[in-house]
């Protein structure tokens, strides 16, 4: 595919690679937090790990934007959509989420009208399609996929569609940046930045991890080149005692983001007190719901919602491993209580989730020389 | 690369936990069936080893094969049977009643039967209008025709509008052993090559496409075809040496793989560069997010030979019409058992899971 390709190649790669060797010093150990799911999603797909020396990790943040829904919020959901005449509608990978009684997925199994889309645009015009029924958009998202979804709900306001609403649990990047720096506990060299989120806001946001807790931030896109490159320049920015947030990913993102996005998104949304996320916590003015002039398509006003909060399991360390201070292996319950098949935890619900990946992968990494 | 070398008495602990666990047989635990458990993966994986295979303790069937093989006076026969179940039941490259024959041909096939013969029984919906239906007996007929299967027996049954989608149509297939084929899920031993029949995700995508569920404009055809001339075509050039196939359908070559992986308790290495995809099949896998390892095929086929056979093999199926982009796509290793690797074309390795669900969409 063109204009794509070039950033796979994979001699470039090995120049890189290089690099990223020449600036790491024997017998120290880097830890480099990707903050957004779609670059764990390339880092497996490329393998761009394999090409790290030993002493470079890379740890994945709480930037999948599926796996911290927290399992009330799942339960909430499974509720709306069990309603007569509600044809529910989400996001694929949203469907095999477990709740504290099963996922989506069961809850169509059981009979619920549940319906995977690929855009909130769609889900509007399954509303306009079946008018006699309620249809329920199920959002979430960073500020990647917010925009989208304040788009689809001016369209519906404009258009007088009173059958649809929408289930609002969009999240924002920053504020459990923020938890995870706080804590006194985190591990962590540098963050490469997240390339969706900040083509909408932009590099500025990020500006506060450098200044308040001298960490370097490169914000990256999402091919395996652009990832080893904003490594590299984490990486340099360590070695000459620097830090500042970088832009890798100057071809998509500017300074100042979407400036056109940010206002749609102020007028349909405002934030909530907190919001809690799977293995975080509540976290303050992390999430989005509908604001006033958009109540009347909030599904969560127009059904009743359980609203019930159900804890984390006790024993599961997610947010430990989030943060970098313990390794998958050392939580209590993975692998045993805890297995992809059987996910307890945030890490382990996505295939991307450290503890997935460990689970999957771990094994093969310890016997890379062998192959 | 000194952290690496020391694992924890407690790593190893969990790491051999896991092995465990993964050398178990599934289990079957959900409470009720959903869409999972049709998709290939893990899930569908639970309920065959889990609840069928236990039930009906078959020695043949527990060889998990595409068709299963049955001695009568010293004469081998292989069957299968496939339920079909398309939506919609027309789609560019072909149809339901095209799969239907194709599909169950191929299972024979792949087992290294020459197909003899069908039955052929058809679930249709109140409703369904006539003209729709005899265009799919005609296709079927016609691929039965192209494949050399005659229909020997049927059965229709009618259910109220609402179920079946137009229409179900399921097929068993009856095929004799070929001489030149010693075939088993288990014969795969390292050093054996990895021949990939040609492009991948056709099925799949033109299915996706064909739903009109994304505004997504693509010419991609559906790969239907009868799999016996490359299979023939391979028994001729490597006999003995063509240790196991596969039809890589649902769940795509990476399902296959790992099946054969674990069956054989040996490990692949596959490279990503040599797997052929066709420029609007890769395009479109972009755009989905959809990994076109994990896409259905109906008309690829997966085979293994031993490395002294693979120049050979690769040539004679080239020479196959539809086979022309055929690979040597990677070979068997030995460790890790069970696990199939992909040497990635940027340059890094990773691991060819399982897929646990369907392949959905990922949305970021």
């Amino acid at each position: 595919v063109k204009f794509v390709d070039e950033f796979r190649d994979a001699e470039l790669g090995q120049v890189v690679a290089r690099e990223i060797l020449s600036l790491v010093e024997p017998g120290r150990h880097y830890k480099v937090m990707e903050v957004c799911g779609g670059h764990t999603h390339s880092i497996y797909k490329y393998g761009v790990d394999d090409l790290l020396p030993a002493n470079v990790e890379l740890v994945h943040g709480p930037g999948c934007p599926v796996c911290v829904i927290p399992m009330g919020r799942v339960d909430d959901g499974i509720a709306v959509a069990h309603n007569d005449g509600v044809i529910f509608t989400c996001f694929g990978d949203m469907m095999r989420v477990p709740g504290s009684n099963g996922s989506l997925l069961d809850a169509k199994a059981a009979g619920a009208d549940i319906r995977m889309v690929y855009s909130p645009l769609d889900a509007l015009r399954i509303a306009k399609q079946n008018p006699e029924r309620e249809v329920v958009f199920f959002a979430i998202g960073f500020e990647t996929t917010a925009p989208s979804t304040a788009l689809t709900l001016k369209r519906a306001k404009m258009e007088g569609v009173k059958n649809f609403s929408c289930m609002c649990s969009h999240v924002t990047i920053v504020p459990p940046l923020r938890a995870l720096l706080e804590s006194p506990d985190l591990r962590l060299d540098g963050f490469i930045g997240p390339g969706h989120v900040s083509t909408v806001v932009g590099a500025r946001p990020f500006e506060f991890i450098p200044a308040d807790y001298d960490k370097p931030v490169v914000i990256a896109g999402f091919e395996p080149l652009d990832i080893l490159q904003a490594i590299a320049m984490i990486l340099r920015q360590v070695d000459e005692d620097r830090c500042e947030v970088e832009n890798q990913y100057k071809r998509v993102v500017p300074y100042e983001g979407n400036l056109r996005a940010l206002e749609v998104m102020a007028e349909v949304f405002e934030l909530r007190p907190h919001f809690e996320w799977r293995g975080l916590g509540f976290i303050s003015h992390s999430g989005l719901k509908l604001s006033g002039a958009y109540a009347d398509l909030d599904a969560e006003l127009r059904f009743s919602v359980p609203g019930v909060r159900v804890a984390d399991p006790k024993a599961c360390q997610c947010g430990e491993v989030l943060k970098g201070v313990i390794k998958p292996w050392e939580c209590k319950v993975f692998g045993t209580a805890c297995t992809p098949e059987r996910p307890i935890g945030t890490c382990m619900v996505s295939s991307e989730g450290a503890c997935a990946a460990y689970y999957n992968y771990g094994r093969f990494a310890r016997e890379r020389e062998v192959v | 690369v000194a952290d690496q070398a020391t694992v924890s008495d407690r790593e190893q602990r969990i790491l051999r936990i896991i092995e465990t666990a993964r050398g178990k047989r599934a289990k079957f635990r959900d409470e009720q069936i959903n869409m999972a458990h049709g998709a290939g993966g893990k899930a569908t994986q639970s309920l065959i080893e889990g609840l069928l295979a236990p039930a009906f303790e078959s020695e043949t069937l527990n060889e998990m094969a595409d068709a299963g093989a049955v001695k009568v006076d010293g004469v081998e026969l292989a069957m299968t049977t496939d339920s079909y179940v398309v939506k919609p039941l027309r789609f560019p490259g072909g149809s339901i009643g095209e799969l239907a024959v194709n599909g169950t041909v191929n299972d024979l096939s792949v087992a290294g039967a020459r197909p003899l013969a069908l039955s052929l029984s058809l679930v249709l919906e109140e409703g369904l209008p006539a003209d729709e239906l005899r265009a799919e007996v005609e296709a079927i007929a016609q691929a039965a025709r192209a494949a050399g299967v005659e229909i020997i027996a049927g059965d229709t049954k009618v259910v109220e509008r609402g179920h079946a989608d137009g229409m179900y149509v399921c097929t068993t297939g009856i095929g004799r052993r070929d001489p030149r084929a010693s075939l088993s899920p288990s014969a795969l031993r390292p050093g054996d090559r990895i021949l990939l029949s040609g492009g991948i995700g056709e099925h799949g995508t033109a299915i996706m496409l064909a739903r009109g569920e994304f505004e997504l404009d693509a010419s991609i055809e559906s790969d239907t075809r009868s799999l016996w001339p490359a299979v023939d075509a391979l028994l001729e050039a490597a006999g003995h040496d063509l240790r196991c196939m596969r039809d890589a359908t649902r769940g795509g070559v990476a399902s296959v793989l790992n099946e054969l992986a674990r069956a054989s308790s040996v490990a692949m290495i596959v490279r990503e560069a040599e797997i052929p995809v066709a420029p609007p099949v890769a395009g479109a896998a972009e755009i989905l997010g959809i990994d076109p390892l994990y896409v259905a095929n109906e008309g690829k086929l997966v085979a293994f030979v031993a490395p002294e056979a693979a120049a050979q093999a690769l040539e004679a199926l080239r020479s196959v019409s539809g086979c022309e982009q055929a690979a040597e796509i990677g070979e068997v290793r030995t460790e890790p058992p069970g696990m199939v690797l992909v040497q990635t074309s940027f340059g890094g390795k990773r691991v060819m899971d399982q897929l646990v669900g369907d392949p959905l969409p990922r949305i970021c």
